[in-house]
């Protein structure tokens, strides 16, 4: 049975070519980046290349790239090393309540620790209220911390805007932009929203787990998490993730190549899915912004008379793979906070599936999908 | 030199005719519990001798203290039947321990009446050997910070100062053969636990219902059964699907009887697989009045469904006492692991608590029962998991 691979935004798989380099690169390249020997200095280029190409994307400078263990960890200095670095110039944090949860809990340990806290409030799309964040901004305000796109709706937010306001209200405020779902999806270029930290992500643009970057703006100073060598300019000390490092730059690089084309072709594919389930009959509501409007790649449906988690394993016996809002973390399944905070409620929130496309999906794998939708709700669904 | 322990059994000894069939079944579940420690066991009068390599005796008595029948254990010295010979290994195991002793009694136990001395001399000549050898020893009969204990055997004395605690119960396999209902849930592995500490063998049975029901529910079955194993034998887990039993109770009868019309079809075929393996009973993790589908009215009616004994050892059992035990079984990491099971997404708002027979009859009418058993046993497969 073939296997169609719809959650991509939980992760993507590996690159072929991701795979054979990171392969070689543990083979052949093992040296240490700091040593002075010809390996270390092979391992070295390896690691400034991917910076290079990390870098281009973002439209950064190469010492404005600091590679971490991933998006949460990305996320954690970000917002942290913000917070203490800056608390003397005050202890205010604005976010919004639909943030990844390294967002959430670290902004929950910093309020333990005597951070305010605000969360902008959202709507039924999944925008945050821009009027709110003009008005709390405020000389107590270090950081604002907001999602490029939220990882379950897809919901888009205005970085431009925000950045812009920040900027003309309190011009010491940092802004972090959480850009785990976006980048490689949709353009990103933190230097023109005027943000200061930008996260970013390898296994979600088909390269290995385990590593991520963190965009830093020149002269932003930030408390680091570890301590240890110089490493990563002492920000992120520990021996390099070399093979990781050099998987993460050959994605982000095949990623950025055809990025508008995987766009379209992506977006194409959900609209595809969207209207193929809408043809068939099946009671289906979109939970998020308008297909046109929202990232290419998810799409979250909501599914009349089944529960997300039984339309999930149903499909999973097709080879189908999919992701349910409702993540069944615990005996008692807690719904997602997202769909909570849009206001979903009852059977939109039980019933809610995330799919989410990338460029290795096709046409007929949509359609294959699709029917089997069709076939799983008729057949299991009340 | 290998190390010896002493395996003493309780209740068994009392049983009649029957003591020797329990004892060669302890002497066989014994066997199996230390097989990869390398020990022997051996019979002696009324007791069990675990000779074991010195490495291995904490293993060993690890593995021994799981075994059911078992009510204690002692690692023993032994020392030839004389009685300087018994001082000499009296005074070497006193010294041999960790702190200095202040109090102490010596309590002898004479099995062998050929020995000259009787069991109150022997407690005067080594107490007076042991108060001669060592400083600051004194006797205390009544309260003693030390005890030492020697057993006189028909070839050799053993000399020991304490002993662990064993699950006591019946050796697994002498009371029959029988089926847990395992859910994978806190309850049921604890039912299973209790079922064999009584003496019974158990095979398990999961019932699974991909795709209403993670693929993650069966592996957590399957680990369940792997700690089970390590109090008994191999254990034969029966795997079933239940999917199409789901589906048509769902799509044809009131959603408030889904749970207990789930239940009845698990007897249902609970029953259909015991008959096909030979084994003599059923036991679940039932528990009174813990879920709507627990009351005493739902038990009844899901106990009609068969002519067979449903075993329910936890049915008087609080909760909390529940829980207690499946963490001392090292069951309750396992079973809290958050993956549905069959029932947990099927729970109705308002399950009926008082179901009555004809309601349930005239409920089960619009399904194929034996259709539904019959596709149910189609799925069966077995798996035999080892500790």
């Amino acid at each position: 049975m073939p296997e169609i691979y719809l959650d991509n935004s939980a992760t993507t798989r590996p690159y072929d070519a991701v795979i054979e380099l990171m392969g070689r690169v543990q083979r052949q390249i093992y040296g240490n980046p700091s040593s002075l020997h010809a390996m270390g200095v092979e391992a070295e280029r390896l690691i400034r290349k991917a910076r290079a190409a990390i870098a281009a994307i973002l439209n950064g400078r190469e010492d404005e790239i600091f590679f971490t263990s991933g998006g949460t960890e990305s996320n954690n200095q970000a917002i942290r090393g913000t917070a203490l670095r800056h608390s003397r110039r005050g202890n205010r944090i604005i976010t919004s309540p639909i943030e990844h949860p390294s967002v959430l809990n670290c902004c929950r340990q910093l309020a333990k620790e005597g951070f305010k806290i605000s969360y902008l409030p959202v709507d039924s799309a999944g925008y945050i209220c821009l009027d709110e964040l003009r008005r709390l901004l405020g000389n107590d305000t270090v950081l604002v911390t907001i999602a490029h796109v939220n990882s379950e709706i897809g919901t888009i937010q205005p970085v431009q805007e925000i950045g812009e306001i920040i900027k003309k209200l309190s011009p010491g405020t940092l802004f972090h932009v959480d850009g785990v779902q976006s980048f490689g999806k949709i353009p990103v270029n933190p230097p023109h929203w005027q943000a200061d930290l930008f996260t970013c992500s390898a296994h979600k643009i088909h390269g290995p787990k385990g590593v991520g970057a963190l965009w830093v703006k020149k002269k932003t100073m930030l408390q680091p998490l570890l301590q240890g060598g110089e490493q990563e300019g002492s920000l992120r000390p520990g021996t390099e993730n070399v093979a990781g490092i050099a998987g993460f730059g050959l994605a982000a690089a095949e990623t950025a190549r055809d990025q508008l084309d995987s766009a379209s072709l992506m977006r194409q594919l959900k609209i595809q899915f969207y209207r193929a389930l809408k043809q068939a009959g099946l009671d289906v509501a979109l939970n998020g912004p308008p297909l046109e409007e929202s990232a290419p790649h998810i799409i979250n449906l909501s599914f009349k008379g089944i529960r997300a988690e039984i339309l999930l394993h149903s499909l999973e016996q097709y080879g189908i793979y999919s992701s349910s809002g409702s993540a069944c973390h615990s005996r008692r399944p807690e719904p997602s906070h997202v769909l909570q905070t849009i206001g979903l409620t009852g059977e939109r929130l039980t019933g809610a599936l995330r799919f989410s496309f990338s460029v290795f999906n096709t046409v007929s794998d949509v359609t294959t999908a699709a029917g089997c939708t069709v076939k799983a709700v008729r057949e299991f669904g009340k | 030199m290998p190390e010896k322990i002493l395996i003493r059994y309780g209740e068994i000894a009392l049983k009649g005719k029957n003591r020797r069939y329990f004892e060669d079944s302890l002497s066989r579940n014994l066997k199996r519990a230390v097989k990869d420690t390398g020990a022997r066991i051996v019979r002696i009068q009324g007791r069990f001798l675990a000779l074991v390599p010195e490495e291995e005796v904490n293993q060993a008595l690890h593995h021994l203290s799981r075994v059911f029948g078992v009510v204690s254990l002692s690692v023993v010295k032994p020392a030839p039947l004389d009685l300087a010979a018994i001082k000499t290994a009296a005074g070497n195991l006193v010294e041999s321990l960790p702190e200095q002793l202040g109090s102490f009694k010596v309590e002898t136990r004479r099995s062998n009446k050929g020995f000259p001395l009787t069991s109150p001399e022997i407690n005067r000549e080594v107490g007076a050997y042991l108060l001669n050898r060592f400083a600051g020893m004194r006797v205390d009969v009544h309260q003693p910070s030390f005890q030492l204990y020697i057993e006189i055997g028909p070839e050799e004395a053993l000399l020991y100062h304490d002993s662990i605690s064993g699950p006591g119960g019946l050796p697994v396999g002498v009371s029959g053969r029988s089926l847990l209902l395992l859910s994978g849930g806190i309850d049921s592995p604890v039912a299973g636990w209790l079922a064999m500490k009584r003496g019974l063998s158990i095979e398990a049975i999961h019932f699974h219902s991909f795709p209403f029901t993670s693929m993650r529910s069966r592996e957590k079955a399957v680990d369940l059964c792997r700690v089970l194993a390590r109090y008994g034998e191999t254990v034969p887990l029966n795997l079933v699907s239940v999917t199409e039993a789901q589906k048509e109770i769902r799509a044809k009868c009131p959603e408030e009887l889904g749970i207990i019309l789930l239940r009845r079809m698990m007897i249902r075929t609970a029953e259909a697989v015991s008959r096909m393996k030979g084994l003599q009973a059923l036991v679940t993790g039932e528990n009174l009045g813990q879920v709507a589908s627990q009351t005493l009215e739902s038990l009844a009616e899901i106990s009609a469904v068969t002519g067979m004994l449903i075993l329910r050892p936890l049915l008087c059992m609080d909760k909390q006492e529940i829980v207690s035990k499946s963490q001392a079984l090292d069951t309750y990491e396992i079973s809290i692991r958050p993956y549905e099971d069959c029932c947990t997404l099927f729970v109705p708002r308002h399950p009926v608590t008082r179901p009555t027979a004809e309601r349930l009859e005239q409920a089960e009418a619009a399904l194929n029962i034996d259709k539904l058993l019959e596709h149910a046993m189609g799925s069966l497969e077995t798996e035999f998991i080892k500790s």
